[in-house]
């Protein structure tokens, strides 16, 4: 049985029409404006875990994948990019370019093992062998354990930026930001997302009509996995350190949050839902009320009141005035 | 000092002992969480924080109410299993009929929601609770001194198993149980209030946590976060059980608890992740677990 989250009817949405473009030209401007009006660190934090909301949402909305460990693509990538950068002296490119190629590896080995179960099976696997990375993390030398990987340098991308310039690095986080939420809507819109998205409507009719469904979410497994680790490389370059919180199965209970609260299947949801839960955490650190607690109330009030999440809430509401307006 | 394969034996069965006692955690847990998943199809996610908060129980029963072990060892339970049934009636079952993945988003987000009040409250450092006055002490077996209390959460554990298995294989309740959860329609059409059972269920289910709970609670520090961990690893052990068979659950409960007090003898390193690892090997050979039945 293929485990069906986002409704069918939501895909449509993500074809680009003409408001659509006119929706992203807005965003972009906004994006390239936004440094010189909030604070260009929280911007890039919000940046860094859109990207890694949007990489999980292409498991869970388009093949129907609940990961419960992908802290382990995040983190790991975090680690192997910091550590590429601080202690190789590589550049903050190539550093990068380790981060998702070891992600990349971490998910062919965790996604060949979790593929064999579906559904709620699929999401304890993946915690449990996210919990044994965070275990392997603790113990092994190169991770410096409790203390994590601290003073990374930012240094020069190809040796011309100079990314202890704020700006600087937040142009080069929404590229690459961009280039991930790119890579996402070719997949998703190309011939090997929509078998992924038949797999995920009904993965028995997926293997009658010839397709080994499991090659194509094993795929789906890595890129996402790869993504994630994009997203927590990024991470390490801009908050210049590598810690063991970004690999433990809270970091992936908060990415499936963010999905499940913008909306999952839909393309912008999880920026959506990152911005809101980053922003929240930020606002809430100077207070002392418990963000657990909150996060929490937050996933009890999304399952039992608004599973469409914020985007597919709006959507859904635009929709039916286009059809009543017809 | 006699040795086996070069360790000390009393190390070596020191070791075992820990290990019997964390299975018995193991397969108290995995117990529960076989027991409401065959009926409801939900992964309880808050087992982990049942079970922290069954601990809580008995501690908050002794320092405010005065009352001691051996009556927290049952009210701890209800308590907890009151508390399961409520959200079961005002929350769970609005999911049912949904894809079974809400379900665990729904604990899950519970578990967060327990353990961030609790470590709000009472901060991440662990309460002691001392065993009962009965309890205390150690005998000694000849080969080794086995402190008497955790020789009885053993035994009681094992008992608890026992009696939970029977009550679901030979009692009325239990065939009832059974007949639901291979089909919940017909059984209605029969007169047996469903959604009633399903209540009874979790409320079971929790109450077996919330009992393994109190049992821990001399052993390990009562601490907001004692669930969180555990739980993982349960998890894992009903990947490699399989949760077709309540048996099942139990008996892999128990092994992998030994042999992860056996790695500790023999390769300290990776005591934490043999259990992991265990599972990815039963993935490999056998994908829906030991006693398990292919979905």
């Amino acid at each position: 049985m293929s485990v069906k989250v986002g409704s069918p009817a939501l895909d449509r949405q993500d074809g680009v029409g003409i408001p659509m473009k006119a929706f992203a030209a807005l965003a972009l401007v906004g994006l390239l404006a936004a440094p010189f009006v909030f604070y260009p660190v929280l911007l890039m934090s919000m940046l860094c875990f859109a990207l890694f909301a949007c990489a999980f949402n292409l498991l869970i909305g388009y093949v129907g994948l609940l990961s419960f460990g992908h802290a382990t693509f995040f983190g790991g990538a975090a680690y192997f990019t910091a550590h590429a950068v601080k202690v190789w002296g590589w550049d903050p490119l190539a550093g990068l370019l380790l981060g998702v190629l070891g992600a990349a590896a971490l998910g062919l080995l965790v996604g060949f093992l979790a593929i064999r179960r579906q559904g709620i099976y699929f999401a304890m696997i993946t915690l449990a062998l996210g919990q044994m990375f965070a275990f392997i993390c603790l113990q092994v030398p190169f991770t410096h354990g409790e203390d994590g990987i601290q003073g990374v340098p930012r240094g020069h991308l190809l040796g011309l930026i100079d990314l202890n310039d704020p700006i600087a690095m937040y142009y080069v986080t929404l590229a690459v930001f961009l280039f991930g939420f790119f890579a996402v809507w070719r997949i998703v819109n190309s011939p090997f997302g929509n078998i992924l998205k038949a797999i995920r409507e009904n993965e028995r009719r997926a293997i009658s009509l010839g397709y080994r469904v499991d090659r194509y979410k094993l795929g789906a497994f890595v890129m996402s996995a790869a993504l994630a680790g994009l997203a927590g490389g990024t991470k390490a370059i801009v908050f210049q350190f590598a810690t063991l919180t970004d690999v433990q199965w809270q970091m992936s209970g908060e990415v499936i949050l963010m999905t499940l609260l913008g909306g999952i299947g839909t393309l912008i949801g999880p920026v959506v839902g990152a911005a809101f839960v980053i922003a929240l955490q930020n606002y809430l650190a100077s207070s002392d009320f418990p963000v657990t607690v909150l996060i929490g109330i937050i996933f009890v009030v999304c399952v039992l009141l608004f599973r469409r999440g914020i985007a597919g809430e709006v959507m859904e509401l635009l929709k039916r005035r286009q059809s009543k307006q017809v | 000092m006699s040795t086996i394969f070069g360790i000390p034996a009393p190390a070596l069965y020191g070791q075992i002992l820990i290990g019997l006692i964390n299975g018995s955690f193991y397969a108290l847990l995995s117990l529960g969480l076989a027991v409401i998943f065959g009926l409801l199809r939900v992964i309880n996610f808050a087992h982990g924080a049942q079970y922290m908060l069954g601990a809580f129980a008995a501690y908050g029963l002794l320092s405010y109410a005065g009352i001691d072990y051996w009556p927290s060892l049952v009210l701890a339970p209800l308590i907890v299993g009151a508390v399961a049934m409520a959200i079961e009636r005002t929350m769970l079952s609005r999911l049912y009929g949904l894809d079974p993945l809400y379900g665990l988003l729904l604990t899950f987000g519970l578990a967060l929601i327990f353990e961030g009040a609790f470590r709000y409250w009472f901060g991440t450092s662990g309460k002691p609770y001392s065993p009962p006055a009965q309890l205390t002490g150690a005998v000694n077996l000849g080969f080794m001194f086995l402190p008497i209390y955790r020789g009885w959460v053993v035994i009681a554990s094992l008992v608890i198993c026992l009696g939970t298995w029977l009550l679901i294989e030979k009692t009325r309740l239990g065939s009832y149980l059974r007949a639901a959860t291979e089909n919940a329609t017909l059984v209605q059409a029969f007169g047996v209030n469903v959604p009633r059972l399903l209540t009874l269920t979790y409320g079971l289910g929790a109450a077996l946590a919330a009992l393994a709970g109190v049992l821990a609670a001399p052993i390990y520090q009562v601490s907001p976060l004692m669930g969180s961990n555990l739980i993982i690893i349960v998890f894992a052990v009903v990947v490699v059980g399989g949760m077709g068979s309540i048996l099942g659950a139990i008996i892999t409960g128990y092994v992998l608890g030994v042999l992860e007090g056996l790695t500790k003898v023999f390769y300290a390193e990776a005591s934490s992740i043999v259990i992991f690892v265990v599972m990815a090997i039963v993935l490999l050979v056998r994908p829906a677990g030991l006693f398990g039945r292919e979905a």
